[in-house]
């Protein structure tokens, strides 16, 4: 079953042309990696899936339907988790603004809502943390509190914008391995730099530089293992072996990196 | 100061500090969680042209700037929406535009010298019993908004792209919370006036911030604290024959020092 379609997507902001002539189809379970360049359009794509950003041309389905009408069924983690940490908020809190279905109670939260944010922390290994101070948390901790927050309207896709982007190389791996974890039944997208890393744990890659590039790694997995201390891959190796098409600009290492 | 209770001008005096000081409480946490001080400066500056155009039409004073502040809430929301990227122009345009229509128009009336200085520092001894009227009423507005809609408020507060994949409507809130700093800070133009009240709307905002863990409790204890704040102040102004809403503010300004520096050797 595809749980993303997106077919001959194009987008520009103010004239300027960000995606162009995007096809890209995920599958149930697929733990999908966007990769790229900053400025690329890796985010401007995941806005349009979640329909933050409007289509002009082409078309995205999201289980079937338009983005807007399939919002209940995505989970967002959202960039820039570390912003507003002065803002006086207990975890369980923001895991409940997650939370859509069900009346609405007139004061205060339902129990529903408490049982269903709970359940979401656990998934995560937060339960304990959940009468603490958001701001009290460390980058990794309020991480994994974004992913709760997604996972309590149960998901069926789950889409992260750079969840690793602010945390130490050990939390990195252990936002990856929780979201191996989900994947068994959730389909996840992840926009992400830390190439490296993200190829160890997605079967399939999509390299979006206005246009998008889209791989099967599921093979290659073991590829990536090949190179010995070394994990750090640069964007330029990584596309060669992939042998992508799209590389036309990136055929010279750049001065700087080849001294280094 | 009990034998000055007897006075009701002092009655007055006291209900509207009280009033005015746990509105301003509860409005100024949302205005600093959301970033919005400058926004809240902008529009208390602003709502100046209302009083200039109320006087110069002889409406109440109250009334002439409320609609004013309010009008300018509206535009304010409608670019800052529209525009967050050049913000700051447009709050520094509205800010100084309207103190020039309010200079302007109270030129233009003939035979009235209306004391400039009594609307931007505040004078608190002329409080009527209209006023505690309207201040009861937007206590008990604000307070039903922040009870029943505290969901939608905190969802917007803390992270308004999500609140709005949730389905909360972003800009509604963005604008109530504005139009509700627009009214605060009319109902405190005779506490603490125009210009002043900017601190009243955060230096209680900050301590209940550092004290509070939900922006409910933050709310209410930012309204205690604030009440704290302009009683002490009233006393200095009484005793001392001081402008009450200088004092007010400077009592404010020490205490939250003594905090700052109490909260450094304690470690919070």
């Amino acid at each position: 079953m595809n749980v993303v379609e997106i077919h001959n997507l194009s987008f520009t902001y103010d004239k300027e042309p960000v995606l162009q002539n995007i096809n890209l189809v995920v599958k149930k379970k697929d733990f999908l990696a966007v990769i790229g360049p900053n400025g690329g359009g890796k985010s401007t794509l995941l806005k349009l899936m979640l329909g933050i950003n409007t289509i002009k041309v082409g078309s995205i389905r999201v289980l079937g339907k338009v983005p807007k009408d399939s919002l209940r069924s995505i989970g967002y983690v959202p960039q820039n988790t570390n912003v507003n940490t002065d803002f006086p908020i207990k975890v369980i809190e923001v895991v409940m603004m997650g939370y859509a279905e069900g009346k609405r109670t007139l004061f205060g939260y339902g129990k529903d809502e408490v049982i269903c944010a709970m359940s979401a922390l656990k998934k995560v290994g937060m339960e304990d943390f959940a009468q603490t101070k958001i701001g009290s948390l460390s980058g990794g901790q309020r991480q994994r509190v974004m992913i709760a927050r997604a996972l309590c309207t149960n998901p069926q896709i789950l889409i992260l914008d750079e969840p690793t982007s602010s945390i130490d190389i050990a939390g990195q791996r252990s936002i990856y391995e929780l979201l191996r974890e989900l994947n068994k039944n959730i389909t996840i997208i992840v926009v992400s730099h830390d190439i490296s890393v993200i190829l160890e744990y997605a079967n399939k890659a999509a390299h979006v530089n206005k246009t998008l590039s889209y791989h099967d790694i599921s093979d290659k997995k073991s590829t990536f293992h090949t190179h010995g201390n070394d994990e750090h891959f640069c964007e330029i190796e990584l596309l060669q072996m992939l042998g992508s098409e799209n590389c036309n600009d990136c055929k010279e290492e750049p001065k700087w990196r080849a001294e280094a | 100061m009990i034998e000055a209770l007897q006075f009701e001008f002092m009655q007055h005096a006291l209900l509207a500090g009280v009033l005015v000081s746990f509105t301003a409480g509860i409005i100024g946490s949302l205005i600093v969680v959301n970033r919005m001080v400058f926004l809240a400066g902008g529009i208390a500056h602003t709502s100046y042209g209302g009083i200039g155009l109320a006087v110069y039409f002889g409406l109440p004073i109250f009334l002439g700037a409320s609609l004013f502040a309010v009008g300018a809430a509206l535009l304010i929301a409608a670019l800052t929406l529209k525009k967050r990227h050049r913000m700051d122009t447009f709050i520094g345009l509205i800010w100084a535009v309207g103190m020039a229509i309010g200079v302007i128009f109270v030129d233009l009336t003939s035979g009235y010298n209306v004391d400039l200085m009594s609307y931007l520092f505040g004078s608190i001894l002329a409080v009527s019993s209209g006023d505690i009227y309207f201040m009861v009423a937007l206590l008990i507005v604000t307070l039903a908004i922040v009870t029943l809609r505290y969901r939608d408020i905190l969802a917007v507060s803390y992270d308004s792209e999500y609140a709005s994949l949730r389905g909360v409507n972003v800009r509604f809130f963005y604008t109530l919370i504005l139009v509700l700093s627009a009214l605060t800070v009319v109902i405190s133009i005779k506490v603490v006036g125009l210009i002043l009240v900017i601190a009243m709307l955060t230096i209680p905002v900050y301590i209940a911030e550092k004290l509070s863990s939900s922006l409910f409790s933050m709310m209410f204890l930012s309204g205690a604290i604030a009440t704290i704040f302009t009683l002490i102040g009233l006393w200095f102004s009484y005793v001392y024959d001081l402008t009450s809403g200088a004092s007010i503010i400077l009592v404010s300004a020490v205490s939250l020092g003594i905090f700052l520096l109490l909260g450094k050797k304690s470690k919070f």
